[in-house]
């Protein structure tokens, strides 16, 4: 560790890319979501963009891709590599490596970008064949999951620098959450690389004829649902490492915050086919056991729920608050940074809530492909991810450009305000004509089966959307102008660390030893998915030719 | 390890911890009984098909509902951008149904609205569940997964009368 260590001006800037262009991917993605929301409300507004976008599912497309996959992954990457360099007090390792992998992101992006613009990727975010995109759009993503991959190669050479200087020494714990993010990662998106490459990308070169939906399918969800913990994971980093710093306070327990992740590793992957529950081609027995895995991930998230709201409880109560509920008050919602984060874990409890739901084996016949799903996902990626994303920003962006933010602290707070108030109206009338029927990813307008009943609550939606429109443009607004004002007051900040109650010196070693959860997580992933994985493997048919339906 | 180094605890955090598991074994015994013992279950794999002939012979050739027996009957479906055939069926309330659904394109979904009814369709496999339906009215089935220019137009309806 180097005393006196900086994170110098280069890796600012170096991380500031990475925010920029999620920033970018961010504003453009988000100018579909209420085209999306006011057509369910019976204003459609696609025709009027005819020219340029040619239908209500390329839009939905780019906001998906550009949402959910772009923007978090070079806002997560960007973050986590500030976590690792500021966490352990060094510089990258290798430097090099980490700029490879970010400018091979910038790549993968621009190839896939051009296809999806021009009409011939609108396959939405979740691409199954034998729907057929042009092949650079798999290129191009398989370029952006490479480089996010060789960034991850970077964090750990740093990481093992950093450990054959100071053995012993537990990891700090915003370096570790991040770490085994980056871990987490590699491992999932095995999946969605197999799928590409051995299946996707030769076929639309035109090397092979036809594809195994099914098994698409099955790789494609080995990757998919830890996809949402990659999101939530850096999200629980701030909660856990810096929220309870910012509200005024201490982590609660140090050693259960590692727990936590560790479990999280453990059990993020295993579990797939809770979104496969109705494919046809995956026995019922082996949905069931990913239905039990699932349940078990709830563990470390219920865990999370208690360090994080009880670190919150130490803080209010240092800060004067009395009796049950009277530290909640005490706390510090007058600052953007945590209100956006208490904001998030709001939202996220009913996120939560949903999720066991869609978990919950048969109990998914009913909400599976309803407008209920996305209903829920806008509350996790969304909110608890993206909300707490916006506050992280705005620290994050005065660190890096050492300006502070050229809009009032009420500006700051009435943009978070404005994004949960939308997203608590959105989400609910999702989910509600979710459980009436509604299928997702449907131009509602156009579907001649809806009642007359539900216009009240495609409505909300369509108003909630447009709620979300305007906190969204707020937030890009505040960073692009902290970003390029030149006479912005300089910032004088530094990262917040939380502390602990207590000492993470006294934490269990084996609650920072990679080893044996690494085993651990590799061995139940073969239980979990071994099976299965060579027996659709071995009776792959590459029967279904590619389609271009729109 | 030293003494100091155990993982503490907090009491309030076992009871939390405690009630999180004890709530996840209430949930999985009632999914476990409702799959199980009451049959409210999710599709397993049924027959593989090669969907560039499926629709030229065999059931799905002339898809369709077929009377097994009074008050049961088997429901052949096949899926194609942008409709159901049949995109109209006739049955008895009371009568039992069987859904033999496959796709000879891209994938599809079929969700027969207010029922437990919703599974993928997916080129190549054949979705099959069943499903009991004693009040009489019109079910509309809906495709649920993008599939197309066409898709918010895709549905059928099943009559119970």
């Amino acid at each position: 560790m180097l005393a006196n260590y900086e994170v110098s001006q280069a890796e600012k800037k170096f991380i500031g890319l990475h925010l920029l262009f999620a920033v970018i991917a961010v504003s453009i993605g988000s100018l579909f979501g209420p085209l999306q929301a006011l057509e369910h409300s019976g204003l459609d507004l696609y025709p009027y963009l005819q020219p340029i976008f040619k239908s209500y599912y390329q839009g939905l497309t780019i906001h998906g891709v550009l949402n959910a996959l772009v923007f978090t992954t070079f806002f997560i990457t960007g973050f986590l590599t500030l976590t690792t360099i500021y966490g352990l007090k060094r510089p990258l390792r290798y430097p090099k490596l980490n700029a490879v992998g970010f400018w091979m992101m910038v790549v993968g992006l621009v190839t896939a970008a051009i296809p999806i613009l021009a009409d011939e990727a609108t396959v939405l975010y979740t691409f199954y064949p034998p729907m057929k995109a042009h092949w650079a759009f798999y290129l191009g993503l398989t370029l952006v999951v490479v480089g996010s991959w060789i960034e991850g190669y970077g964090m750990y050479f740093t990481y093992y620098a950093w450990r054959k200087e100071n053995p012993g020494v537990r990891t700090p714990l915003t370096t570790f959450g991040g770490l085994i993010t980056m871990v987490m990662w590699q491992i999932a998106t095995l999946g969605v690389a197999a799928e590409i490459l051995t299946m996707l990308l030769p076929w639309s070169l035109g090397l092979i004829e036809g594809t195994d939906p099914q098994l698409a399918r099955t790789y494609f969800w080995f990757t998919g649902h830890p996809l949402v913990y990659f999101w939530l994971l850096p999200a629980y980093v701030s909660w856990y490492g810096m929220l309870p710093k910012q509200a005024g306070g201490k982590l609660f327990s140090d050693s259960l915050a590692r727990f936590a992740f560790w479990l999280f590793l453990l059990l993020s992957v295993p579990l797939g086919f809770h979104h496969q529950y109705v494919d046809p081609g995956v026995p019922a027995g082996w949905k069931f056991l990913h239905a039990i895995l699932t349940y078990s991930v709830f563990i470390p998230s219920m865990l999370t729920a208690f360090t994080v709201v009880a670190s919150l409880e130490y803080a209010g109560r240092k800060r004067g608050g009395k009796g049950l509920l009277g530290w909640i008050r005490a706390l510090p919602w007058g600052d953007p940074i945590v209100a956006a984060q208490l904001l998030a874990g709001i939202l996220f409890f009913f996120g939560g809530i949903g999720g066991i739901t869609n978990a919950s084996y048969n109990v998914n016949l009913v909400v599976h492909n309803t407008a209920w799903v996305p209903g829920h996902f806008h509350l996790t990626v969304a909110s608890a991810v993206t909300l707490s994303f916006m506050g992280i920003s705005y620290w994050l962006v005065p660190y890096l450009t050492g300006k502070k933010l050229a809009v009032s602290n009420k500006f700051a707070l009435a943009q978070v305000w404005t994004w949960f108030v939308g997203m608590m109206i959105f989400s609910n009338a999702m989910h509600v004509v979710g459980l009436l029927g509604a299928p997702r990813r449907t131009p509602l307008g156009l579907a001649p089966y809806i009642p007359e009943e539900w216009s009240g609550h495609l409505l909300r939606v369509g108003i909630g959307g447009t709620i979300m429109f305007f906190g969204m443009y707020m937030y890009v607004y505040i960073v692009a102008k902290t970003a390029w004002s030149k006479k912005a007051e300089p910032a004088n900040v530094e990262v917040p660390l939380a502390e602990s109650v207590q000492d993470p010196q006294d934490t269990p070693e084996w609650l920072d030893k990679w080893v044996p959860w690494l085993i651990g997580t590799v061995a139940l992933l073969l239980v979990a998915y071994g099976p299965q994985l060579i027996d659709q493997i071995s009776n792959i048919s590459l029967t279904s030719p590619g389609f271009k339906v729109w | 390890m030293t003494e100091k180094q155990s993982m503490h605890i907090d009491p309030y955090e076992k009871n939390w911890i405690r009630l999180s598991i004890g709530l996840l074994v209430v949930f999985a015994l009632a999914v476990t009984i409702a799959g199980f013992a009451m049959g409210i279950q999710v599709p397993s794999p049924e027959a593989r098909v090669d969907p560039r002939t499926v629709a030229d012979e065999g059931p799905w050739a002339e898809p369709g509902l077929r009377e097994l027996a009074p008050g049961k009957y088997e429901a052949y479906v096949l899926a194609q951008t942008w409709q159901f055939t049949p995109r109209e069926m006739t049955i008895p309330a009371g009568s039992e149904v069987t859904f033999y659904i496959t796709s000879k394109d891209v994938q599809h979904g079929f969700k027969l609205q207010n029922t437990n009814i919703n599974v993928m369709v997916i080129p190549g496999q054949v979705s099959k569940l069943s499903v009991k339906i004693d009040e009489p009215g019109r079910y509309d089935y809906i495709c649920t997964e993008f599939c197309g220019l066409g898709h918010a137009a895709m549905f059928g309806t099943l009559i119970v009368e």
